[in-house]
C-alpha cells in the first residue's frame, strides 16, 4: 500500500513537472512577443526585493497578482504620531490610494525603496524636516497572522484539555488529533522538561510547552503559501527569547548567581574575568536562541522563494532553459519544502530544549 | 537591515498574543494534559505492578495447591495402607478371638460332657449298686429262705475265704 502510494506520488510529480513545462510554452511565446515591444525594464524581475517583500511584514495581506491585479486585503493601521501627539487609526487602502496620486494621507506616507525605513509608514518631522517613524502599532500581516495562530493554538489545546477533563486515567488513550497532541506534549514533557528540570517540573512546564507548541504551529503555518512568515521575523523570536531569559533569571536561585559571579573551583585571579564572561553569557544565550530560530526559518523561506524565482528568471532568458530549469526547481522546491517541515519541528524542539537546559542550569539541585 | 531590527508594533502585538496564549494554556490547557499523562503513567505502572503481584500470587497459589495435592495424595495412600493394615488386624483379631472363643466353648462343652458323663456314670453305678443290692437281696431272700441253704451258703463263703 505504502509502496503503491510512493509510486503514484512520483508519477504525479513527473506529470506535474512535464505539465508545467508545456503550460509555460505558450506563456513564453507571449512573453517573447512582449519582448519585441521595448518593455524590458518593467518585466525584469528584482529577486532581492521580491524575496524580501515576501518574507517581511506588510500593511496588507497579499495573495497573488501584481499592481492593479493584486489580490490583497488592506489591513488596519494604528499609529501614534509623536510629532503631533495624536493617535491615528485608518485602513491601509486610503494610504495606498494616496500613494497612487503621490500624496500623503493624514501626513503619512510609505517610505520608498532606498530610503531609510523602506516599506514602513513615515511622517514628516517639521523641526528636522526629516521623515520619521511614528509609533506604529498597526495590525500588520504578521500581527493578524499572530492572532490567527494564537487562536488556532488555544482552540486546539483547549479542545484537547476539554477531552481530558471528561476522562479518567483508566480510560483508553486518545487517538486522532488529541492523540497527536498528547504524543507531542508527552515528548516535550518527559524528554525535555523532566529530563532537564526534574526539580521544578510544574513551575516551568507551562511556559516550555507553550513555547514549543507556539513555535511548532507557527513554523508549520508559515510554510503554507500566502501565510505570514512569523517565526522568520525577529520581533517574534525576540519576545520568545526574552521570555526564556526572564524565566531563566527570575527563577534562578542563589547557587546560580554565585556560580556566575564567583564560581567555585577556580583560581581567585580568574574569578573576576569569569564573572564578566558569564555575565555576557547571560545575554548571549537568549540572543543565540533568537537568532537561531529567526535565521533558520527566514533562510528556509528565502531559499524556497529563490528556487521558485528561478522559474521566473529563466523564463526571461529563454524557453529551453526555462523548460529545463522549471522541473528541476520544482523538484528542489518540493525537496526543500519537505526539509522545511523537518526544520519546523527541529527548531521548535531545539528552542524548547535549550530553554529547558538554561532554566535547568539556573535552578541547580545540588552543587557538585 | 530591516530584517534584523525588531518592529516595535510587532513586538507589542507578540507580547500581547503570546501573553494571552501563555496565560490561557499554562492555566487551563497544558496542566490538565500533563496531569493526565502523569496520572495515566502512574495508573499503567500501578497496573503493571498489580499484574506482577497477581502473577506472583498465582504462582504461589499454584505451588501451594500442588503441595496440598501432593500432601493429600500422600495422606490418602497412608490412610489407605493404614486401613488395609487395620482391616487385616481386625480380621486377625476376630479370627483369633473366634478361635479362642470356639476353643473355650469346646472346652466348656467337653467339660460339661465329661461332668455329665461322670454324673451319668455315677448315677448308673449307684443305680447298678442299688439294683445289684436289690437283686442280691432278692436272690438272697429267695435262696436263703431256709436254714440249710443258709448254712450251705455260709459254708461256701467260708470256703471261699479259706481258699483265698
Amino acid at each position: 500500500m505504502n509502496n503503491k502510494n510512493k509510486v503514484w506520488m512520483s508519477i504525479l510529480s513527473i506529470v506535474l513537472a512535464v505539465g508545467m513545462l508545456f503550460s509555460h510554452a505558450p506563456l513564453l511565446a507571449q512573453e517573447e512577443e512582449n519582448h519585441a515591444v521595448p518593455q524590458e525594464e518593467t518585466s525584469k524581475i528584482d529577486m532581492t526585493t521580491l524575496i524580501l517583500d515576501h518574507i517581511s511584514d506588510s500593511y496588507e495581506w497579499h495573495f497573488c497578482g501584481e499592481g492593479e491585479n493584486a489580490v490583497a486585503i488592506p489591513l488596519p493601521v494604528l499609529l501614534y504620531s509623536k510629532v503631533r501627539g495624536e493617535w491615528f487609526f485608518f485602513n491601509f487602502k486610503h494610504l495606498e490610494e494616496a500613494e497612487h496620486h503621490h500624496e500623503t494621507y493624514e501626513g503619512f506616507k510609505l517610505a520608498e525603496h532606498g530610503e531609510a525605513n523602506a516599506g514602513k509608514i513615515v511622517e514628516l518631522n517639521p523641526l528636522t524636516n526629516e521623515w520619521e517613524r511614528p509609533l506604529d502599532l498597526s495590525l500588520t500581516k504578521n500581527a493578524i497572522g499572530l492572532f490567527i495562530n494564537s487562536i488556532i493554538l488555544i482552540s486546539i489545546i483547549l479542545y484537547c484539555a476539554n477531552w481530558y477533563k471528561k476522562k479518567k486515567p483508566e480510560d483508553a488513550a486518545p487517538n486522532g488529533l488529541i492523540g497527536l497532541i498528547e504524543m507531542l506534549v508527552s515528548m516535550v514533557y518527559n524528554d525535555i522538561i523532566k529530563a532537564n528540570i526534574p526539580q521544578h517540573v510544574q513551575r516551568y512546564s507551562g511556559y516550555l510547552l507553550c513555547a514549543f507548541f507556539f513555535i511548532f504551529l507557527t513554523n508549520l503555518i508559515g510554510l503554507i503559501p500566502g501565510s505570514a512568515n512569523l517565526t522568520g521575523n525577529i520581533a517574534i523570536t525576540c519576545v520568545l527569547a526574552c521570555c526564556t531569559f526572564l524565566f531563566t533569571n527570575i527563577g534562578g536561585n542563589k547557587e546560580y548567581w554565585k556560580e556566575i559571579f564567583w564560581a567555585d573551583g577556580m583560581p581567585t585571579w580568574l574569578k573576576p574575568i569569569m564573572a564578566v564572561i558569564e555575565f555576557f553569557g547571560l545575554f548571549t544565550k537568549p540572543v543565540a536562541l533568537m537568532i537561531r530560530l529567526f535565521a533558520n526559518i527566514m533562510a528556509g523561506h528565502a531559499a524556497l522563494l529563490a528556487l521558485i524565482g528561478v522559474i521566473f528568471i529563466t523564463a526571461q532568458i529563454g524557453a529551453v532553459i526555462n523548460g529545463i530549469m522549471t522541473p528541476l526547481s520544482v523538484f528542489f522546491a518540493i525537496f526543500l519544502d519537505c526539509l522545511e517541515l523537518l526544520v519546523a519541528f527541529i527548531q521548535a524542539y531545539v528552542f524548547t530544549m535549550l530553554s529547558a537546559v538554561f532554566i535547568g542550569l539556573s535552578v541547580p539541585k545540588h552543587h557538585h | 537591515m530591516s530584517l534584523l531590527t525588531p518592529e516595535i508594533g510587532l513586538l507589542f502585538w507578540m507580547i500581547v498574543a503570546f501573553g494571552v496564549v501563555f496565560f490561557v494554556l499554562a492555566k487551563f490547557g497544558f496542566p490538565i494534559i500533563t496531569q493526565m499523562i502523569d496520572e495515566r503513567k502512574k495508573y499503567i505502572d500501578d497496573s503493571l505492578e498489580a499484574a506482577r503481584q497477581a502473577n506472583e500470587k498465582l504462582a504461589k497459589v499454584q505451588e501451594e495447591t500442588a503441595a496440598m495435592l501432593k500432601e493429600a495424595q500422600e495422606k490418602q495412600s497412608q490412610i489407605l495402607s493404614e486401613a488395609v493394615s487395620m482391616r487385616n488386624k481386625i480380621v486377625e483379631e476376630a479370627k483369633n478371638e473366634a478361635a479362642v472363643a470356639g476353643q473355650k466353648i469346646l472346652a466348656e462343652a467337653k467339660e460339661q460332657i465329661e461332668a455329665e458323663k461322670e454324673d451319668a456314670i455315677r448315677d448308673i453305678r449307684r443305680q447298678v449298686g442299688l439294683l445289684s443290692v436289690q437283686i442280691a437281696e432278692k436272690v438272697l431272700r429267695q435262696n436263703l429262705n431256709n436254714d440249710a441253704a443258709q448254712m450251705a451258703m455260709i459254708d461256701r463263703m467260708l470256703d471261699e475265704i479259706e481258699t483265698k
